[in-house]
């Protein structure tokens, strides 16, 4: 594999090297492509070739193939729930802020872009709440409404922007000096990433109302970001460690040298270089934050999922199962698989950068 | 004050000063929530206490191992969702480990098809939510399945349809009980026998086949064993009568849906640790191998795997405790595991949520205390044998 590139061989040569060198080669391959026609030439069909695009209900729905009518029918549900149909502007709004701040900030050349990313930082997330929620002037728009890929989205986004801060502050709590601080952060890391998530979903719905003073009341969207995050924060508090053990000593010792105090080497020496290394590990997290929102459907909060899940139920609508499975997975999938694609990226990047 | 601030500079006091301050804090938030919580409580009318573990719980259980009534008490509920997490665990650790190994070793094959399929494969199942491939296998693939009268069955003895799967269950199990002392024998055998031949091939430099061996001590002559066994033992056949089958051990759908799903979706994760594994062997170990004229076979057995595992090992372990706790996506489909049966109907039967969810959560940490000690046992082992 690591020896020299041979002089480029022609199609044939490759694909008798990488497919039918021996006889049990090719066999096996022979076998593969067997399986591949097999399963991929029913699966097209059903997906596209026999499937049913046009129309508005289930009686347009003749030939034998996937009905996406019915996708195309409930897609504004898919989208958002039972977001009064009026106020979604907002939503949408909302979305076009956060592509526009995450598109502006990832330009290398924006002047000052250190500042504008703290600023988006403070001011996006409560402007956020103001716009989908609404009050001030907003028509008010109860959490029980929310849904679709829209909450997806709020809950993984909300739930993370608790869980990093949290994540490394537990993290630099883990490598303290002081052993309560480090005994308090492994019991609390230790704690949320003992215990499965679905449990802690339950957990934070039940307890919450319980241990605030009466009369207090918790969202239920918000207990359930809460509880997700809490989790995740654990993991990223894992994620986050990997990353400091992995910077030198001499450099913390150097910046102490220099007169540093604990925050500002923590500031402007140990974290920038610890997020960095981390940052792949950090986004792995949160694709498993991302597929761990789909657990709100157990305390009947209706994401992606629980919106294709509670689809199903639809008499004008039934047997859609599969097409509707499709949709919210393919969704899902293509979420994940870029966010691990770019941290892939990312990792290739360090090690370019670390000359290996 | 001047003096407590230069008191102050001194790193002990000021270690002393945080975490005292620390620790205030903390105690006052817990103190806050427990005195809110007791209100709350007290407002309610819920009682405190693990005395409702002794009541008659009167819940349902559609599927148990335990001989589980709804007449028997809370405790016994308990048990019978504990006794059902182990079993979908154990079942799915099982298969995820065979299709993991199975897809990782066709990931590193260099017959490109096989292992695009693999790597298809595995970043199709991590990239989707598990509750997806549970929802999907539960009323995607099971609710479509046939009728118990027009059920699939695989040679007249199995049956698979939309209340499950039916599969025969013996009589008695003397003939069982014979071929697993049988097997537990042929293991302690093989195990002689290869200390016998490695102290012979010290002594004398003569080979021995252990290996051939071995699969034949531990694998072909035991399943002869449970063969003969099978076959003089009487079964409880599942027999179609009027609109479902009779007879025999019912696999409920949740449970294979909950099966199906945990397995597979673990498989991919498994797959990407065994690739790990095996390539953090180094090609100079393989090429030195190779020139000492070892066998593929030999290289495999005595050069790869020996130096793949102890990688392996701890990821995969932290896979099988993930799995485990993944088990609680069971709740989502009904499956009576402990969060569903427990945490889920016992919770809403007594309303003595504290104490239920804190019962809970210690049985998965316990689980996972366990699986880090042993972790620990198996790293500092590890670390003796290669210095």
């Amino acid at each position: 594999m690591k020896t020299a590139a041979p002089p480029l061989p022609g199609w044939v040569a490759i694909l008798r090297q990488r497919l039918f060198s021996t006889w049990l080669d090719t066999a096996v391959s022979l076998l593969c492509l067997y399986v591949v026609w097999r399963a991929s030439l029913p699966l097209v069909d059903w997906l596209l070739v026999e499937a049913n695009w046009k129309g508005e209900s289930r009686e347009d729905c003749t030939s034998r193939g996937a009905c996406w009518v019915f996708i195309r029918a409930r897609f504004a549900q898919f989208m958002y729930g039972q977001y009064p149909v009026p106020e979604r502007w907002r939503v949408d709004l909302l979305g076009l802020l956060v592509l526009f701040a995450g598109i502006a900030l990832s330009w290398r050349g924006l002047p000052r872009r250190k500042e504008m990313a703290i600023a988006v930082a403070i001011v996006l997330p409560p402007l956020g709440i103001w716009l989908l929620h609404g009050g001030f002037g907003l028509k008010i728009v109860e959490t029980r409404e929310w849904g679709g890929l829209m909450l997806t989205l709020f809950l993984a986004i909300y739930a993370g922007l608790i869980a990093v801060p949290l994540g490394i502050l537990l993290a630099l709590g883990r490598r303290s000096r002081l052993p309560l601080i480090r005994f308090a952060s492994v019991v609390f890391i230790e704690f949320w990433r003992g215990v499965p998530i679905i449990t802690v979903i339950f957990l934070a719905s039940l307890l919450l109302p319980l241990i605030m003073p009466t009369g207090f009341n918790v969202d239920r969207l918000a207990r359930a970001v809460i509880g997700l995050a809490f989790v995740i924060a654990a993991y990223m508090a894992e994620a986050v460690r990997g990353g400091l053990q992995a910077l030198p000593e001499g450099q913390v010792e150097a910046a102490q040298a220099l007169g540093l105090g604990y925050w500002r080497i923590t500031r402007l020496i140990v974290l920038p270089q610890a997020l960095r290394i981390s940052l792949p590990a950090m986004t792995n997290e949160f694709i498993s934050l991302f597929k761990s929102t789909t657990l709100v459907l157990i305390v009947s909060i209706f994401d992606l999922l629980g919106i294709a899940q509670a689809a199903l139920a639809d008499p004008a609508w039934v047997g859609m199962n599969m097409e509707a499975y499709v949709f919210a997975g393919a969704i899902y999938w293509f979420a994940c698989f870029g966010l691990s694609q770019w941290s892939r990226s990312q990792e290739k990047r360090l090690q370019v950068a670390h000359g290996r | 004050m001047n003096a407590f601030l230069l008191k102050f500079r001194d790193r002990k006091v000021r270690d002393i000063f945080w975490q005292g301050l620390a620790s205030l804090a903390l105690v006052a938030v817990v103190v806050f929530f427990v005195k809110n919580a007791s209100d709350n409580m007290m407002k309610a009318g819920i009682a405190s206490g693990f005395n409702f573990l002794w009541r008659d719980s009167g819940i349902e259980v559609p599927f148990n191992l335990t001989g589980y009534k709804p007449s028997d008490t809370i405790w016994a509920l308990l048990w019978t969702g504990i006794v059902n997490t182990i079993l979908v665990s154990v079942a799915s650790v099982f298969l995820a480990t065979v299709v993991g190994f199975t897809v990782g070793l066709m990931r590193l094959s260099h017959n490109w098809l096989l292992s695009t399929l693999a790597a298809v494969y595995i970043e199709f199942v991590r990239n989707i939510p598990l509750l997806f491939f549970v929802l999907f296998w539960y009323f995607g693939v099971l609710a479509a399945l046939p009728t118990p009268k027009e059920s699939f069955d695989f040679l007249g003895i199995i049956f698979l349809n939309r209340r499950g799967l039916s599969i025969p269950t013996p009589n008695e199990f003397l003939g069982f009980r014979l071929a697993l002392a049988a097997i537990l024998v042929l293991i302690v055998a093989q195990f002689v026998l290869a200390r016998w031949a490695r102290a012979r091939q010290a002594r004398t430099g003569q080979d021995f086949p252990v290996w051939i061996a071995g699969v034949v001590l531990c694998g072909a002559l035991p399943l002869l064993a449970l063969v003969a066994a099978g076959a003089t033992t009487s079964w409880d056949q599942p027999i179609l009568r009027g609109f479902n089958y009779r007879g025999g051990f019912v696999l409920v759908p949740e449970f294979v849906a909950l099966f199906m799903a945990l397995s597979t979706y673990t498989a991919g994760f498994i797959a990407e640790v065994v690739r790990g594994g095996i390539q953090s062997v180094r090609q100079g170990q393989i090429d030195a191998a190779r020139a000492l004229g070892l066998t593929p076979g030999r290289i495999a057995r005595l050069v790869v795997i020996p130096q793949a595992m102890p990688v392996i090992i701890p990821p995969i372990t932290s896979q099988y405790l993930n799995l485990i706790k993944n088990s609680s996506f069971g709740a989502a489909i009904a499956y009576p595991e402990i969060v569903a049966v427990f945490m889920g109907s016992a919770l809403v039967a007594t309303g003595q949520a504290i104490e239920i969810i804190a019962i809970t959560l210690g049985i998965y940490l316990t689980i996972g205390l366990a699986v880090s000690v042993f972790m620990n046992w198996y790293n500092a082992r590890h670390k003796l044998v290669t210095r």
